[in-house]
């Protein structure tokens, strides 16, 4: 199995079976989004690895990005009516 | 200036469900008017670092303690006099060792072992794109309301 030569585990607990393993690389492939890994397909457990890491630090980077959009944006306005209107959204 | 601490409330006392897009929000959108009211106009990179202090208070509150992950960033907030960011900037994967690299990607990775950082990781991506979705919302809905 090609996940068995990319794991590089810390402490190893004799317990843990490759089951176990493939099935937390399939939830980890399942959160991420769609058109890094493509749908239903197998994917060895170093790919997931490595598109895991590469998208927690785009995300990472956006929160960046989105903190200091929204910093502008709060110097510019009072955010009361984007608040009104989030709600609203996430309500229906 | 524990406003994001104050401002963000109890935690979830139902860490299995995984925060709702809802109290996500509330909490998020609290915590981005006390930082409003409080930081003055000037300072605009200081109300930047609020506000992402914030984002990750607001993601981890929601989560509630029940995740390694959430307890981590936590702790990080409450410890931020040291350091200057609460998530860890990019760092370089060294060959072959794609797990290390994530551990220091997740909260609290360092001290997981392998099954435990697959399944953090997993929650804590969720709870990210959550609010990046969210952030992303308030800023498109403001950009209506703008001058």
């Amino acid at each position: 199995m090609s996940g068995r030569r990319s794991r590089s585990r810390q402490s190893m607990s004799p317990s843990i079976t490759d089951e176990q393993i493939n099935d937390l690389m399939a939830k980890l492939q399942a959160v991420l989004p769609e058109a890094r890994l493509g749908i239903n397909h197998r994917v060895s457990a170093a790919r997931v690895l490595q598109e895991t890491c590469s998208y927690l630090r785009s995300l990472h980077r956006e929160v960046d990005d989105l903190s200091e959009r929204l910093s502008e944006l709060l110097a510019m306005a009072d955010i009361s009516g984007a608040e009104a209107a989030i709600i609203r959204s996430l309500l229906m | 200036m524990d406003s994001e601490n104050s401002a963000c409330g109890n935690p979830n006392p139902n860490p299995t469900l995984g925060p709702s897009k809802l109290m996500l929000a509330f909490r998020f959108l609290r915590a981005l008017s006390l930082v409003h009211r409080t930081t003055p106009a000037s300072s605009r990179t200081c109300r930047g670092r609020r506000i992402e202090r914030a984002a990750y208070a607001s993601m981890a509150y929601s989560a509630g303690t029940g995740r390694g992950w959430s307890r981590a960033v936590l702790r990080r907030l409450h410890h931020r006099a040291r350091r200057r960011a609460v998530a860890p900037r990019r760092l370089s994967t060294t060959a072959g060792n794609r797990a290390e690299a994530l551990r220091q990607l997740v909260p609290g990775g360092a001290g997981m072992d392998y099954c435990t950082l697959l399944e953090e990781t997993a929650d804590y991506i969720k709870c990210l794109s959550m609010q990046v979705e969210l952030m992303q919302g308030i800023v498109d809905s403001s950009s209506s309301y703008g001058p």
